[in-house]
């Protein structure tokens, strides 16, 4: 768990383009369906990885259209 | 047997009210409306502690049908208070454990276990059909020359005024009136007594139905829940299973929204779900059948002058969680011991309020659980069922997951975060039960007898004192070395004001000091009486 408090919307970490690539890859050849399923397990295993309900409440606010 | 569609346990008997035979009316200090689990209980509180009781109730018998099968340790714990808990824990059937299985595997992805406090008087949960449950109540009030049961005799009218009310009373020789000060209405989720005086009970109706399968067979099984998501024999919706007294076993399957309830209730449609689960060469007899549908809602307010509405006239919630009648027996033992005080002059009217603050908290938490157990179980969107499905995935191989699984947050006590009868610790606690949470049970040694804490605390207002010199206080003490499982479970030198309903009202630590204070008990005993803010 992080010991920071609230929502990092700065930079914080490296290799953004590996990332992003590993994000988008991980969908290769899936249904909607599918992606969503994949999609909605990586919210929930970073979201007990980050462990915090304030920090994730934040994140929820700031990702609603 | 039955009455108007409603099977029959036991038949009572309908006497014709004096009333009606020219006696002379007479005024009442309060009627309790309802002889479900929640009116029987509100009558025998009061009558226990020494009221002249009239229940009223448009049945002159004992329903059958199992219905409400779980009953929490919270309400054992108030049925102990009542005299009949130690009778429905010997009848039912004692359990803990909750198992949650997915598909078509026969390894959990999910289990829990309802009692994680262990060496408390009561279990976890016991199940056991309500009949029984309202058939024992019903004895203990039979007993009792202060009580006066009038089995037939419905609510048909009631006339408010700012000291109490008027119900007029339908029977088959007539109607009379009955004059009262106070009406403690429990005449369930379709409440008469709502109606008649117009009041709100807004909230959220859900848009599945549920088939319930009593039945009876002889097979060794573990007396746990089991909750199957999408099981192989009602596949894409989910089932329980669930153990009572008598080889009863509760079967509940989800049918879905649309469904054609006269043929879904019929023995040939209902025989392949019951063989489904338990397999095809499993003889059964079916005991009851039921199909329901829920909604999670409440009342504005509990308490409308001198009205007080409680149990499911007041709140409801859906079934999954068991929060039906193990929220409204809270209720009654919430309100009982303020209406009792109010009654005998020793506490203010204005008590009645923190009532309606209280206990619209508890309803509030208990229709946040069962909403959310509700909303897993029968997911209202496509990305809804995609998340519940990517949880139950995952339970299996990842422990993180399987908190997340909600096949029902079962009952658990619901704490008074806000309560005009609490005081507020004035120091640091590092355990025990903070103001406006219950008590919790430990086994203690009282006059070198074996006991439980619960029962020491008994049914009145007292001071719990962990240590050597208890401070000099009118109200029962209650005194208790600083070691052993108790002092563990509340802290060693510390005090606790305790309620009749087993809430803690204030707390002290006192480890540098000789004594609680005793100004500061009598403050916080003002203040849980309603006396003082």
């Amino acid at each position: 768990m992080t010991n920071q408090q609230t929502l990092m919307t700065k930079p914080n970490m490296p290799d953004h383009d590996d990332i992003y690539e590993a994000l988008i890859d991980a969908h290769d050849g899936l249904s909607l369906q599918q992606s969503m399923k994949l999609n909605a397990k990586l919210i929930l295993l970073l979201a007990n990885h980050i462990g915090c309900k304030d920090i994730l409440l934040e994140a929820v606010e700031q990702a609603k259209p | 047997m039955s009455f108007d569609g409603i099977p029959v346990y036991k038949k009572k008997t309908y006497k014709k009210s004096a009333e009606l035979s020219g006696a002379a009316p007479k005024k009442h200090d309060f009627i309790v409306v309802g002889s479900g689990p929640i009116g029987l209980a509100a009558a025998l509180a009061m009558a226990r502690k020494g009221h002249k009781v009239i229940i009223v109730t448009a049945f002159d018998f004992v329903p059958a049908g199992s219905k409400g099968i779980c009953y929490s340790k919270e309400a054992l714990d108030i049925f102990d208070q009542l005299g009949v808990g130690e009778r429905i824990v010997d009848k039912g059937v004692i359990w803990n454990v909750g198992k949650v299985f997915w598909g078509e595997s026969t390894d959990p992805v999910y289990q829990f276990d309802m009692l994680p406090v262990k060496d408390q008087k009561n279990p976890g949960f016991v199940n056991i059909q309500q009949y029984y449950v309202e058939d024992y109540l019903v004895d203990a009030l039979e007993k009792m020359d202060n009580v006066d049961i009038r089995w037939g005799h419905k609510v048909s009218g009631i006339d408010t005024r700012d000291d109490g009310a008027t119900l007029t009373i339908t029977t088959r020789d007539g109607d009379y009136q009955l004059d009262t000060d106070y009406v403690i209405a429990c005449d369930g989720s379709k409440s008469t007594i709502r109606d008649l005086m117009g009041l709100d009970f807004a909230g959220r109706i859900f848009e599945d139905s549920f088939l319930i399968a009593d039945v009876k067979f002889k097979q060794s099984r573990p007396s746990e829940r089991w909750f199957w998501f999408d099981p192989p024999f009602n596949q894409g919706r989910t089932a329980l299973l669930h153990k009572q007294p008598d080889d009863i076993w509760r079967l509940d399957f989800q049918l879905g929204w649309e469904v054609d309830r006269e043929e879904a209730i019929k023995p040939e449609n209902v025989a392949p779900f019951i063989k489904g689960l338990l397999g095809e060469d499993t003889e059964y007899e079916e005991d009851w059948m039921s199909i329901y549908t829920f909604q999670c809602r409440r009342m504005a307010r509990f308490v409308h002058g001198r009205v007080i509405f409680a149990g499911d006239a007041a709140h409801q919630v859906s079934p999954f969680g068991a929060r039906g009648a193990n929220s409204g027996l809270p209720d009654i033992q919430n309100l009982c011991w303020k209406l009792d005080l109010i009654l005998r002059g020793q506490a203010p009217e204005s008590l009645l309020e923190s009532y309606n603050i209280e206990r619209t908290q508890g309803a509030d938490e208990n229709i946040l659980n069962s909403t959310r157990s509700t909303d897993f179980i029968t997911p209202k969107s496509e990305t809804s069922t995609i998340f519940r499905d990517a949880v139950l995935e995952m339970a299996g191989e990842h422990e993180f997951a399987r908190p997340f699984v909600n096949s029902g947050r079962l009952s658990a006590p619901t704490p008074y975060h806000i309560s005009p009868l609490s005081t507020p610790d004035g120091t640091e606690f590092a355990q025990g039960p903070k103001p406006g949470h219950v008590c919790v049970d430990a086994p203690i040694v009282q006059d070198g007898k074996d006991g439980w804490l619960l029962e020491s605390l008994g049914n009145e207002f007292t001071l719990l004192y962990f240590g050597d010199t208890p401070p000099q206080t009118k109200i029962k003490t209650l005194v208790l070395p600083n070691t052993g499982l108790a002092s563990d479970r509340y802290g060693a030198n510390t005090s606790y004001l305790v309620r009749p309903d087993n809430i803690v009202a204030a707390r002290w630590a006192h480890a540098n000091t000789q004594n609680a204070n005793t100004q500061d008990v009598e403050r916080a005993y003002k203040r849980a009486l309603g006396e003082e803010a």
